[in-house]
């Protein structure tokens, strides 16, 4: 071998797909990347506040479940979850719907609508009854039209959806225009004063939570256990597969986006006729995209997606209470979530893959001579 | 003639954020990397030069107009490059999915920004009422000395500051780049086939990371000429709105040509502005806001249904690459 020829050198480290990694070590590696985040989030805070890391985390817990705020965070888990659910069947499927935030509007316009112009109308029954459909109806629409298109000429979905949103949130403008002449913007409970949903049980929120438990559950069994959730994780897995074995996928495609669609409706109705009873542009408030990582954190099991949806609420009202506490502006729960959203993202790369490191490299060849 | 030419020159100045951020997502999307995160990115170019210009305008004695466009431009794209470079490593090292990572960093990177915008003044301790800075921006807005002089048509031309003719020269140099030189072809095989291109003894990863990072440090400067140039250097929270999902928009208006993406950038700025020079009643106002959204959808539709060869998204777009998985 003459020595001016270089000699391939084996690389240091080289990675491989896991085969199978217990369910223990996945924990464990999930556990590790949320403390790692934890500690930065915790330095982070340090700099800018200066206060003591565990001061802080009293003051994160005080902020989510301090006297009378651990409904309100149980509400705001329920909504998000509601959503969450909603993006699920079709992330399952591979449709990268970001337009949940405005199938929600949607659904919280309808209610507003109908609890505006039927208000005192009829009776409040009836009432609740028009807001369920048109509030189901208008989201199942808003997601359809995208999904028709993706179906038929494979339009990019993910592009459709989010500028659907936009079109939604003028549409609310333009309502907050026309039912409110003095210019505001929002339309309040005098005016929406019709057609609120009943407190169970004497407490505020519990029927919002009660349902979004419901959902929860249909879905479990539905992605995992009917024959439609069946086809939705083969078409995910493979479009062609799935042709190949006769499941008609354009109808998988409607059908599904529908489903999100309907229940993204219902996260809008309790928005508004549940909680809010009011409407603004800004009152999905992200969450249609907080959704996503919520949905994807738990891959895609609505039972994990109790506990990703709990960890995001908490992070941001406990950050919440901080900001407010140092005066500062409350947008740093969207930087704690971002940092620990890129740990558990990176995360994932040690599930799925092993890293070989090779000390014991073939030495060059200039190393054998001696 | 005064009308339209001054439209023009809003419907530019509103473009050119759009412009920069659809030229840096091009370079993005054509390594095969679709980066959601931009929005976020375009937050943290425009707070890095205000945090920049904002410590320089408060500790120099006078502003010297070098500095002060040097400094804040640098802190630009020192802040864009770093976000960029997450999103590098968590998709393209660790393999991350694309479309989660770029929401989250779009998430951090709006964070960021109205946090430090709306606290920066109370953390170094300032005294100042608000984060303006006037000083600064009239570095950005130096124009052609005879700008002034040229009638309503010239003015439309050659009114603006530096880089509102920076977004176009980056966007034709882009254009020749992927065109005209091997390196660009090197990267067009990457987005389509990475194997392929692997195969043939490209660094894919090194591809991936410099486009990557380069179209996140050209769409940061939409940003930042958006505080500095448009809103005067003063900042306000969520005040850059939606703007980066419109620049991801004019990529598929502009089917991945950068050359397209300047006109596209300046159409969508004037459909942006319309609603100022239309006279309906104030109710219908967000019928009429509502319409660059109609217009990118009815583009994606219309583009989709004519499944022309070249106006297709780069073949492995959104997809990781990993060269052991066949």
């Amino acid at each position: 071998m003459s020595k001016t020829q270089k000699h391939p050198r084996e690389p240091l480290i080289h990675i491989t797909k896991r085969t199978n990694l217990s369910v223990k070590s996945g924990i464990i590696v999930r556990a590790v990347a949320v403390l790692a985040a934890l500690v930065v989030c915790a330095i982070v805070t340090k700099v800018l506040t200066g206060d003591n890391p565990f001061s802080i985390f009293a003051t994160v817990f005080h902020g989510a479940f301090g006297k009378g705020r651990a409904l309100v965070t149980v509400h705001d888990v329920a909504i998000l979850l509601c959503i969450s659910l909603a993006v699920t069947p079709a992330f399952k499927m591979r449709f990268w719907n970001i337009g949940a935030e405005g199938q929600v509007l949607m659904g919280c316009l309808a209610t507003a609508v109908c609890m505006f112009t039927l208000g005192g109308k009829i009776s409040d029954a009836l009432l609740v009854l028009i807001m369920v459909i048109c509030a189901v109806l208008t989201g199942v629409v808003w997601g359809v039209i995208p999904a028709l298109f993706k179906a038929y000429w494979n339009t990019n979905e993910t592009l459709f959806t989010l500028m659907m949103n936009y079109v939604a949130i003028q549409l609310i403008e333009f309502f907050l225009k026309v039912a409110d002449k003095s210019g505001s913007n929002v339309v309040g409970p005098d005016l929406l004063s019709h057609g609120w949903l009943p407190d169970l049980f004497g407490v505020k929120y519990i029927l919002n939570i009660a349902v979004v438990a419901l959902i929860t559950l249909a879905i479990y069994i539905y992605l995992r256990y009917s024959k439609h959730g069946y086809e939705i994780s083969v078409v995910g897995e493979s479009e062609n597969t799935a042709r190949y074995i006769g499941v008609n996928v354009k109808k998988v495609i409607i059908r599904t986006m529908a489903l999100s669609g309907a229940i993204c409706g219902i996260a809008g109705l309790l928005l508004v006729g549940g909680s809010s009873h009011s409407i603004d542009a800004n009152l999905a408030d992200g969450r249609g995209f907080t959704a996503i990582m919520v949905s994807w954190l738990a891959k895609f099991n609505p039972l994990y997606m109790i506990l990703t949806s709990f960890m995001l609420v908490f992070l941001a009202r406990g950050a919440d209470e901080v900001t407010s506490k140092f005066g500062l502006n409350s947008d740093f729960a969207d930087i704690l979530t971002g940092i620990i959203l890129f740990f558990i993202i990176g995360c994932e790369f040690f599930i799925q893959y092993q890293i070989h490191f090779n000390f014991h490299r073939e030495k060059s060849p200039k190393e054998k001579e001696r | 003639m005064e009308l339209i030419c001054g439209f023009i020159q809003r419907a530019i100045l509103q473009g050119t954020p759009l412009l920069y951020g659809a030229t840096g997502e091009i370079l993005t999307e054509k390594s095969g990397n679709l980066n959601l995160g931009i929005p976020g990115i375009m937050y943290i170019g425009a707070i890095s030069g205000v945090v920049g210009g904002f410590v320089y305008q408060t500790n120099a004695a006078t502003v010297v107009t070098l500095w002060a466009i040097l400094i804040p431009l640098i802190c630009c794209l020192a802040g864009s490059l770093l976000t960029s470079l997450i999103y590098c490593f968590l998709t393209i090292t660790l393999r991350a999915n694309q479309n989660v990572t770029g929401l989250a960093i779009t998430t951090f990177g709006v964070g960021v920004g109205n946090f430090f915008g709306g606290s920066l003044i109370k953390i170094i301790k300032s005294d100042v009422p608000y984060l303006s800075l006037t000083k600064i921006a009239k570095a950005y807005k130096i124009t052609l000395p005879f700008a002034e002089d040229m009638g309503p048509i010239g003015k439309a031309i050659f009114s603006y500051g530096f880089m509102v003719y920076l977004a176009i020269i980056i966007a034709v140099a882009v254009s020749v780049f992927l065109k005209r030189t091997r390196a660009g072809l090197h990267l067009r095989s990457v987005g389509e086939n990475p194997a392929t291109a692997d195969a043939a003894g490209i660094n894919v990863t090194r591809h991936k990371y410099f486009a990557t990072s380069i179209g996140g440090m050209i769409a940061g400067l939409g940003g930042l000429f958006y505080i500095m140039d448009y809103s005067n250097g003063i900042w306000s929270n969520n005040g850059f709105g939606d703007r980066g999902w419109l620049a991801i928009a004019i990529v598929i208006f502009a089917t991945w040509k950068p050359l397209v993406a300047i006109v596209g950038s300046y159409l969508f700025g004037a459909l942006y502005i319309l609603f100022n020079y239309i006279n309906v009643p104030i109710q219908f106002l967000p019928l009429i806001q509502m319409l660059p959204y109609i217009v990118t959808i009815v583009v994606l539709v219309a583009v989709s249904m004519r499944k022309k060869r070249e106006n297709q998204p780069p073949a492995s777009l959104g997809l990781s690459y990993f060269r052991e998985e066949r």
